[in-house]
């Protein structure tokens, strides 16, 4: 009997934290950015595993493109060292665009497939890269009274 | 109405660093031995464009024949110019950013991990030392050891290290450097690896302009009314040049092979990658080209510490580094303490027994870390090895 919430604001309002599960780094591919897809027990029954696998698939794909070391990178290099990195004041990195890309595509993930499940993803850049960490709510009271949970935290708010 | 000073995060890092401007320069806490190699550069340079430069130009201009001769004869202080700002330039990027220090965990990730670890190790007997704790990781065939950090409570990523000096796990950790005053790290490497080579053709351009001069003058005999500032510049600048050559140049070389194996200095010093034992270096790509590009033109990696960003005052006040709803609602993470592990939610606000050490140290620091510190004597390091590679035994 998994915990169904609607949407962010009811997740805010009427749950409370149980647990933490922390995905580690994935060191077989050298120092790349990279996740385990192992998916983790504690969250069996709160999620499907293709679902969670997507994700987290997704997010080593976004953090392959910000490392790949190509033309790309090559030119920003070499541009940036002629202009002794000055040009660094004006214009993103590479990194920095892909870095909210993947901020863009972890709040959407959030609003639209965990915060139903109860469930929250940190940004793995909060966390010095090392992790995801996933917030794991249980519902606080009964359902007759979140309204009344929510108006008083709204004014707490 | 009283506006509250915003409280940034640089205030609340633990570690040993200084930071200015606001969270914008980040350092090591002795700075002494940067003042000096400040001073060493930029004064030799401006004695340099004092004399023997502009003489030089002078004699070389009043002995022009041709039209395009000019051009070269520009050229010359044109080139010293833009290597000497170059040299700047690369010193103070070492010097300031962040080498890629890999933030502490928080107390809810530090037991999630003392529980996998204890998990792991199953019982241990009463009075039995348990066993150390580290990580076995395979890379490109090659079995890595990732060792626990007691400080940062984290398992090291491969090629991190924890600089004693600084206190913090630097990610791909080469070296400490009391000349930059920093560590130097992943972000940095690039950065300090110009700066040497820049300082190093900096260096033989002014020896060499000096050495020329001096053959020229004893050869014409033109300066001899001015004697008295003459040999004083010319054997202070040599001298300087000669002293840096030796180290610079040599501290160029070192990491030049370094760069071609795709090593740092601490496996260098460890011998992490001798051969022995049939260990290689399994980040190297066996190909000194694509090594030398890895490291040189690789991404520019982010900062993971987000100095400037705003410390919630309390709960409800939304970050205003970060717009998007996705921290709005991380941050406005609901404060019951109904949870499992009896960890706060909100990092870095309300401080656990356990981690009281480590903030005590970052608030005497924030309040001293807006004024110029007195630097400590420093130790002088060995002219010929100026890297301090100084890693905590845990």
């Amino acid at each position: 009997m998994a915990t169904e919430f609607h949407n962010l604001q009811e997740l805010r309002h009427s749950a409370s934290l149980a647990n933490k599960v922390f995905i580690q780094r994935d060191y077989t591919d050298g120092t790349v950015c990279k996740f385990q897809t192992k998916f983790p027990s504690e969250l069996d029954s709160r999620i499907e595993r293709t679902l969670f696998e997507d994700t987290v698939k997704t997010l080593n794909n976004y953090y392959a493109e910000a490392e790949k070391i190509g033309g790309q990178s090559y030119l920003e290099g070499c541009l940036a060292c002629l202009t002794v990195y000055l040009i660094f004041l004006c214009i993103e990195t590479r990194y920095e665009k892909v870095l909210k890309k993947i901020s863009r595509y972890i709040q959407e993930q959030n609003e639209k497939v965990y915060a139903p499940r109860g469930l929250l993803i940190t940004d793995p850049i909060e966390r010095g890269m090392r992790v995801i960490e996933i917030s794991v709510y249980e519902d606080r009271g009964s359902s007759g009274s979140s309204s009344g949970s929510s108006t008083t935290s709204s004014s707490g708010r | 109405m009283i506006t509250r000073k915003v409280t940034r995060k640089w205030e609340k890092l633990p570690g040993k660093n200084t930071f200015c401007c606001d969270g914008r320069v980040m350092m090591a806490r002795q700075k002494g031995v940067f003042y000096l190699t400040l001073f060493l550069i930029v004064g030799t340079c401006s004695l340099f464009f004092i004399y023997p430069l502009p003489f030089v130009l002078v004699d070389l201009f009043s002995t022009i024949k041709k039209k395009k001769n000019v051009l070269f004869v520009f050229s010359i202080p044109v080139f010293a110019v833009l290597l000497f700002v170059f040299v700047v330039a690369m010193l103070l990027r070492t010097s300031f950013s962040d080498p890629g220090v890999l933030p502490r965990a928080l107390p809810e990730e530090a037991n999630f991990i003392e529980m996998e670890i204890e998990a792991a190790n199953g019982n241990v007997m009463a009075g039995q030392r348990p066993p150390p704790r580290i990580k076995n990781v395979q890379i490109n065939n090659q079995i890595v050891k990732l060792k626990y950090c007691y400080t940062c409570k984290i398992f090291r990523p491969p090629r991190a290290s924890h600089c004693s000096i600084c206190d913090n796990c630097v990610d791909r950790f080469d070296h400490h450097c009391p000349w930059v005053g920093n560590c130097v790290g992943k972000r940095n490497y690039r950065y300090f690896y110009l700066f040497t080579l820049s300082l190093s053709l900096l260096t033989i351009y002014i020896f060499a302009f000096n050495i020329v001069h001096v053959v020229l003058r004893e050869y014409r005999n033109i300066f001899e009314h001015v004697v008295s500032l003459t040999p004083h510049c010319t054997v202070l600048e040599v001298l300087v040049c000669f002293f840096t050559l030796w180290s610079v140049v040599g501290l160029t070389g070192f990491h030049t092979y370094l760069i071609s194996l795709n090593q740092t200095t601490n496996e260098d010093i460890k011998g992490s990658w001798s051969g022995k034992n049939r260990v290689q270096n399994p980040y190297s790509h066996k190909n000194f080209i694509k090594n030398c590009c890895e490291v040189l033109c690789g991404p520019t990696y982010p900062s993971v510490l987000d100095r400037r960003g705003v410390m919630l005052e309390d709960s409800t006040r939304p970050t205003p580094s970060d717009a998007s709803a996705a921290s709005t609602y991380k941050s406005t993470n609901p404060v019951s303490q109904t949870t499992k592990s009896s960890a706060p939610l909100i990092p870095n606000e309300h401080t656990p027994e356990e981690a009281k050490p480590s903030i005590g140290a970052g608030t005497q620091k924030s309040t001293s870390s807006p004024k110029e510190e007195k630097p400590p004597s420093p130790t002088s390091p060995n002219a010929v090895a100026p890297a301090v590679i100084k890693e905590s035994a845990h």
